[in-house]
């Protein structure tokens, strides 16, 4: 009766075998690396890139041990960090010939040491969180109101058009609080307004007030609307972080949502607070100037001074433009940017929206220039670049603004993107910052380590002396516990934190519980005058509904932490959770099956090694 | 090796009033404190800058306070922190400071006083955050009770589902006094911790339960008293031997993991140590007055009753 079926045993094997397989990156430790990924959102990482950065290295004689591609970046594996530092300069020069204006971020970082064949499978070692690596950690609160008050404000100035195109005579608009005001001096004139700016504004909820001369009619943002221009903040925000962090030159930054109005920005290895601050707080503007096309003006700037009030600027593509330095528009304009497809000719195109006072100068601006071309610039730290020079082909109003031409569909999108990102939406605040040194992250994982080490080497030392074989079983079973947990922490690339491995511990103190309380069980049944065979098998199955409901209480308590925590408790719960059910694998099924094939296959059992059974009177 | 020989069961209900008056005294005092003291809440509650410096020579905290102190920062809070070279220094919330570029200013008020301080972390957290956290801990306690209570109302019954709760939430709160008393700093990870002995304390109860449940089911004409009696005995050496198992993990913590995870090792220390007490020599009583009898487990065989359509 103590055999388990073949089945069974394959079973536990194969997850033995996986369990090591995927623990195995754990312990080859890091080589150092460069990482190069884009700069720009209009850059692509490519196989060309992939093959600048083999020619530069083969070209200074640097050897790798290793070239990785993966959809965002490029990674090299170098033997030491010599050869990493003289890699890097030599790849940032091949890549970024001007240093000024950086295309690809080249970056130090840290690969897994791990064989080719162990990555091929997925097989990572854990992903350590910032407390074990250093780095900065920010949390940034958007201002949420900020957004829609900036909205409204917007909103107001497309109202005073739209009821002056419409010749309704009101007596002001304004914007109050979280609504927009339009005051009128007669019911009918209110009417009237009320269904036009009905059937133009879409987004507003429009509510009558006041009386006699003081008429008014208030426009509030409704909720869906809200919703939407919030998540498209956040998402705004985001995209700006990314592109701002980039220049950073961090190997593998975290901008992640957290909440509906949080964006969590982790940095690891970045130790410098004050530049980060400063680059994730600065602001991107976007410009819309005219190029000078007269004829020879090119071809002057390009030999000697540039003429008086032009600026000389390389387009995307390589060719030089002469740009005026009037502004005839800023982002302030843009209310929003997207890819999208040209109408007619079914080409690829970038669909702009401008407010109302910006619709109202590009209307004058594009009736005064037809065949002329503008250039749109995002400007970062005093410093241009032409994102695209389009001609103008006629007056253009409405502010409805779309950019085609020579572009294929990921350039719309990038371009869009870019557009979009180059100034926030909303304000954010740094409501959380952690700085962790590098020392301290390495010390923090030699305690954690040392810790759950010599827990484990007592608790084991002192099972085997209690239950002699079936201490040793239990043994067993809890390192196959640590291995499988482990395993499941690298296959799932969760984050490991200290208290996560300070739950590590704790689950294997408290896993060996189920082993005591079977031990113990099967001592109890031989006390009683059981045979050995059935002992063992009434101590497993009598222990076994014990065990499972107090793992399900510790479940209970882990799952709640889980929901409710954040930070250092979330990175506890997974942890915890996660060991709660391996432990119940563990310690159930593998330790009895290795007792089944120590004793199962014995037909006269004497006795079974599992210490002194007292029996009273004895 | 046998630790425990024991040849009648232990006549645990008949202290039962002892027991209880003595939790009864310890939970009173726990509170005491809790109210007059309170909790000494670690930045991430409270809102404000922690930040770890390091030199490389033993650091001498008045000095540093005055120099910070010199530099316009109020009751700035020094204290060595792991070694003699390291300290923490704990900065409340300022009104008006935009974000966190205290740390920034401590750090040039340190360097100028001793060119050997090293910045080893910083912490700051607004006050929103903080206040978010505190509510998040307090739902997930709540959550945690209700989850226990329902898990074990309907896996055992209402009776064992209430002693239960009732003698674990009194280990939290002797948790809590503890922390209270000493001044020790209530963390995100210690909040953690309480949670945890939580749910591991009430394994023990289900543990005895379980036995109670067994027996009830297995043995006639035994006296509640002594099913419980007999239950307990039964299981103490499985208790006590778990419970030296988790200690010894929890201790091996305490030696190793260094000032990060000494006052999560201490809640868990206190709370296995309390664990065991409560969930065993509270809960039971607490089961028996609440009337837990034979009857509640064996169902009366219903007689079939065939149906006529």
């Amino acid at each position: 009766m103590n055999r388990y079926p073949l089945w069974t045993y394959i079973i536990i094997a194969l997850s033995l075998l996986l369990g090591t397989l995927y623990t195995l990156p754990n312990f080859f430790g890091e080589v150092p690396a460069v990482q190069v990924s884009s700069g720009k959102a209009t850059v692509k990482v490519d196989t060309k890139v992939l093959s600048r950065i083999e020619d530069a290295l083969k070209a200074a004689a640097i050897n790798d041990d290793g070239v990785y591609q993966d959809l965002n970046s490029i990674r090299v594996r170098f033997g030491d960090t010599d050869t990493q530092l003289k890699a890097k300069d030599t790849i940032e020069k091949a890549l970024n010939p001007d240093a000024a204006d950086p295309s690809y971020v080249v970056a130090l970082n840290l690969l897994s040491a791990s064989p080719q064949w162990l990555t091929a499978i997925r097989a990572l070692p854990m992903y350590l969180g910032l407390d074990l690596r250093g780095g900065v950690h920010f949390l940034l609160q958007v201002d949420m109101k900020g957004a829609i008050t900036k909205r409204l404000d917007a909103t107001a100035g497309d109202l005073r058009t739209l009821l002056r195109d419409k010749n309704i005579r009101h007596a002001g608009i304004s914007r109050e609080g979280q609504s927009v005001v339009v005051r009128f001096r007669d019911e009918e004139t209110r009417g009237k307004a009320r269904a036009i700016i009905a059937d133009n504004q879409p987004d507003l909820a429009l509510a009558e007030q006041g009386e006699g001369s003081e008429l008014r009619l208030a426009g509030t943002l409704t909720p869906p609307a809200e919703k939407r221009i919030q998540e498209f903040a956040l998402k705004q925000n985001i995209t700006t972080l990314h592109n701002r962090i980039n220049e950073l030159g961090v190997a593998e930054p975290v901008i992640q949502q957290q909440g509906a109005d949080r964006i969590v920005v982790q940095l690891p290895g970045v130790q410098d607070t004050a530049k980060a601050k400063d680059i994730l707080g600065r602001t991107a503007t976007l410009e819309i100037r005219m190029v000078d096309d007269s004829p020879g003006a090119l071809a002057q700037a390009q030999l000697g001074p540039v003429p008086f009030g032009t600026e000389l600027y390389v387009e995307r593509g390589g060719a030089p433009l002469l740009v005026r330095k009037q502004v005839v528009l800023t982002g302030d304009r843009l209310t929003d940017a997207q890819p999208g497809f040209d109408p007619q000719t079914h080409e690829p195109a970038v669909h702009l929206t401008l407010d109302s006072a910006g619709a109202r100068v590009f209307k004058d601006v594009t009736r005064e220039n037809v065949g002329k071309r503008m250039a749109i610039l995002l400007i970062e730290k005093g410093k241009g670049e032409v994102i695209t020079a389009p001609v103008i082909r006629t007056e253009i109003g409405g502010g409805r603004v779309q950019i085609s031409g020579r572009m294929t569909t990921t350039e719309a999108t990038d371009v869009a993107l870019l557009l979009r990102a180059g100034s926030l939406a909303a304000p954010m605040e740094i409501v959380e910052e952690r700085t962790i040194g590098p020392s301290l992250g390495a010390d923090n994982i030699k305690k954690g380590f040392n810790s759950t080490l010599w827990g484990f080497l007592v608790i084991a030392a002192f099972m085997s002396a209690y239950y002699m074989l079936f201490g040793i079983v239990s043994v067993i079973a809890l390192a196959s516990n640590l291995l499988l947990l482990v395993a499941l922490l690298s296959l799932l690339q969760a984050t490991l934190t200290l208290p996560g491995i300070a739950a590590i511990a704790l689950t294997l103190g408290m896993a060996i519980d189920a082993n005591v309380l079977i031990n113990e069980r099967v001592r109890e049944e031989l006390r009683n005058g059981a045979t050995p065979q059935a002992a063992i098998h009434a101590g497993y199955e009598r222990a076994f509904g014990t065990i499972l409901d107090s793992n399900i209480t510790t479940l209970i308590a882990g799952l709640a932490l889980l929901v409710f925590g954040s930070g250092a408790v979330r990175g506890f719960a997974v942890v915890h959770c996660l060991g709660i059910m391996t432990s119940m694998f563990s310690s159930v099924v593998i330790s009895r099956a290795m007792i089944n094939l120590i004793y199962g296959t014995r037909r006269k059992l004497e006795g079974v090694s599992i210490g002194q059974v007292w029996k009273p009177g004895t | 090796m046998e630790f425990f020989r024991i040849k009648k069961d232990i006549p645990f209900m008949r202290y039962a009033l002892v027991f209880n008056i003595i939790s009864l005294i310890t939970f009173a005092l726990a509170v005491i404190f809790l109210a007059i003291r309170g909790l000494h809440l670690s930045i991430e509650f409270t809102g404000g800058t922690v930040l770890e410096v390091a030199y490389d020579h033993p650091a001498d905290v008045e000095r540093i306070r005055g120099a910070l102190t010199r530099q316009g920062f109020a009751d700035p809070l020094v204290q060595n922190f792991g070694s003699a070279s390291a300290v923490q220094i704990r900065l409340p919330l300022k009104e008006g400071q935009t974000t966190s570029q205290v740390s920034q200013a401590v750090m040039q008020a340190l360097a100028q006083d001793d060119p050997s301080a090293k910045l080893r972390r910083v912490e700051y957290v607004g006050p929103q955050v903080g206040k978010e956290l505190a509510e998040d801990g307090a739902l997930a306690l709540l959550l945690v009770v209700i989850g226990i209570v329902v898990y074990l109302a309907i896996r055992f019954e209402w009776r064992f589902s209430i002693s239960a709760i009732i003698a674990n939430l009194h280990d939290v709160v002797i948790i809590l006094g503890f922390f209270a008393l000493f001044q020790w700093e209530f963390s995100l990870p210690v909040l953690a911790a309480v949670l945890a002995v939580l749910g591991y304390s009430v394994n023990e109860s289900v543990v005895v339960f379980d036995r109670v449940r067994e027996t009830f089911r297995k043995k006639r004409g035994m006296s509640t008293p002594d099913v419980l009696n007999y239950a307990i005995t039964s299981t103490i050496s499985r208790t006590i031997i778990t419970h030296l198992s988790t200690q010894m993990m929890v201790t091996s913590m305490l030696i190793f993991g260094g000032p990060a995870l000494h006052y999560f090792a201490l809640a868990l220390t206190i709370g296995i140590l309390f664990g065991i007490y409560s969930s065993v020599l509270v809960a039971s009583p607490l089961v028996m007055w609440l009337g837990v009898s034979r009857e509640q487990f064996v169902k009366p065989k219903k007689e079939q009753v065939d149906a006529v359509v």
